[in-house]
């Protein structure tokens, strides 16, 4: 009850992020961009650098970074589709070397860096709150909003682009709202581990239940439970809280493939037992 | 009578060559055409010139009366891509892959039930309403092609484009698939196939176009069987039906 009374601004961050994560990431999964989240986490970083160098808000330079850095991203995929991955890779790895050069320049290298780097949901402030409460928010809002097209584009772009769907649109909107979550997120579990929670309550929710949207409410649930729990287990444990919280998720993770295997065996186990008989 | 597509001395070239050159055809309403070609000759980017998804390099394109890129021209098309089987692992129903074929009715928001009632109706027609819950990669190729042809009749279109629809289908989903579309166009709706091979819909189709070195010409059955025949024994394992 302790830790509920004095870290109950950490609790409910987690969670904001837990089940905002996977609502963005069922769609970047199903697009095949699950480690988009990873690259704009490098992106991030970078902003947060050059934040604490200019002692502006390092959450609001993140942000900004995260954006511009995948509208670009979105941008270079599409126009040069043979040479996207050295593309991206000069841009992520560009990235965490700027962040590093511009942090050790500033003095910054060792524990504020270090704070964005591996979260700090502990330390979260009824200010931080609020704007993790809002932007968390706001992309649950946004993706209910435009559902239909993201759903379309997700199971078939090229067919979604031939019905009317504004996808290129939507593709843009996508990458903001991902890129929202990394950098809210990178406060809970830091810029190294969020895209764990963009992808994996997705990979538990897709073993578990058939449809798309069953799939996103389910990861989501996942999502913030897995924040939560996690958040306990690293009190009780004393370990650190992003490193608990992503290993709790990957461990439902193996639990869910490993269910999803022996119902696929029983299945065919069933299917030939009329061939024998 | 106005015509569905228009296409005036179309030309299209990619980088590495021309594709289509000087391409003049037109599909009215209630029409039944088959587009033949061998693999490699340009029928696909024909399509997506047709559907305004590629601008001609020269001519003019013409969808439903508008120019084949504006969006608006495609609201009343039906679309049933190319495409392997889709992966188990797509986390969607079928009714949800049904759904999607409504998403540019309306910009925002959820599918309403009227929207479900329509997405079940327009899997009545090619009979697979008894697998509305189901996951849409836990059925065979050809029941997906057929979940991808309610997707297209969602949409309530007057042209249905189809490329490909049967490539990889067993004979028996082909003959299904030919009655599904011999009642549409029965119905009114106006069909289109890109295809190598007339397959099982040869009986019902009311022309055929060749393409060949970017130019398209209408042709017989007769000779269209015959084409068929060359294009097999250039790519043996294609089956020759119709």
């Amino acid at each position: 009850m302790t830790f509920i009374r004095y870290f109950w601004p950490a609790l409910i961050a987690a969670a904001i992020v837990g089940a905002a994560a996977p609502a963005i990431g069922t769609f970047l999964v199903q697009r095949r961009l699950s480690l988009i989240g990873d690259g704009v986490g490098h992106i991030a970083l970078a902003g947060v650098a050059i934040g604490l160098w200019l002692k502006i808000s390092p959450l609001a330079s993140a942000l900004g970074f995260s954006i511009l850095g995948a509208v670009g991203v979105d941008r270079l995929r599409r126009r040069a589709p043979d040479e996207s991955d050295m593309a991206l890779a000069l841009f992520f790895y560009g990235s965490i070397a700027l962040a590093v050069v511009v942090a050790s320049a500033s003095g910054q290298f060792n524990v504020n860096l270090f704070g964005f780097l591996f979260g700090q949901v502990l330390t979260t402030s009824h200010s931080e709150l609020i704007t993790i409460g809002i932007l968390g928010a706001a992309v649950i809002a946004l993706v209910a909003l435009l559902y239909r097209g993201l759903l379309a584009s997700a199971i078939d772009e090229e067919a979604a682009t031939v019905a009317g769907v504004p996808v290129s649109i939507l593709n843009i909107v996508l990458m903001v709202l991902g890129a929202v979550t990394v950098g809210v997120g990178m406060q809970v579990v830091g810029v190294l581990l969020v895209a764990a929670l963009l992808v994996l309550p997705v990979g538990i929710a897709r073993n578990l239940v058939r449809s798309f949207k069953g799939t996103m409410l389910v990861a989501s649930a996942v999502g913030a439970a897995s924040a939560l729990i996690g958040l306990f287990i690293s009190n009780a444990a004393n370990t650190a809280p992003s490193g608990t919280i992503v290993l709790v998720v990957s461990g439902l993770f193996v639990l869910s493939d490993g269910m999803r295997r022996a119902r696929l065996t029983a299945l065919r186990k069933q299917a030939e037992e009329p061939q024998h008989a | 009578m106005s015509n569905l597509i228009e296409l005036d001395d179309v030309s299209f070239a990619y980088e590495s060559g021309r594709v289509l050159s000087d391409v003049t055809l037109s599909i009215n309403a209630r029409d039944y055409v088959v587009l033949l070609g061998a693999n490699g000759s340009g029928k696909t980017t024909l399509l997506k010139v047709a559907l305004g998804l590629l601008k001609p390099t020269s001519g003019r394109a013409l969808l439903l009366e508008r120019p084949a890129t504006d969006p608006r021209s495609r609201e009343r098309v039906g679309y049933v891509p190319q495409r392997a089987v889709i992966s188990s692992r797509l986390p969607a129903t079928v009714l949800e892959v049904v759904l999607a074929g409504r998403a540019a009715k309306r910009r925002f928001g959820g599918f309403t039930s009227e929207e479900r009632g329509q997405a079940i109706r327009a899997l009545e027609r090619v009979g697979m309403a008894e697998f509305a819950r189901r996951r849409i990669g836990e059925l065979s190729g050809g029941q997906q092609q057929r979940v991808l042809i309610a997707r297209a009749l969602a949409a309530d279109p007057e042209l249905l484009i189809l490329d490909e629809p049967t490539a990889g289908v067993d004979r028996d989903s082909q003959l299904q698939f030919a009655e599904v579309l011999r009642a549409l166009n029965t119905g009114g709706v106006a069909i289109v196939i890109v295809a190598h091979d007339l397959g099982a819909v040869g009986r019902d189709v009311k022309r055929v176009l060749a393409l060949h070195d970017g130019h398209v010409d209408q042709i017989s059955l007769e000779e269209a069987k015959e084409l068929v025949g060359i294009f097999h024994e250039h790519h043996p394992g294609h089956e020759v039906a119709g």
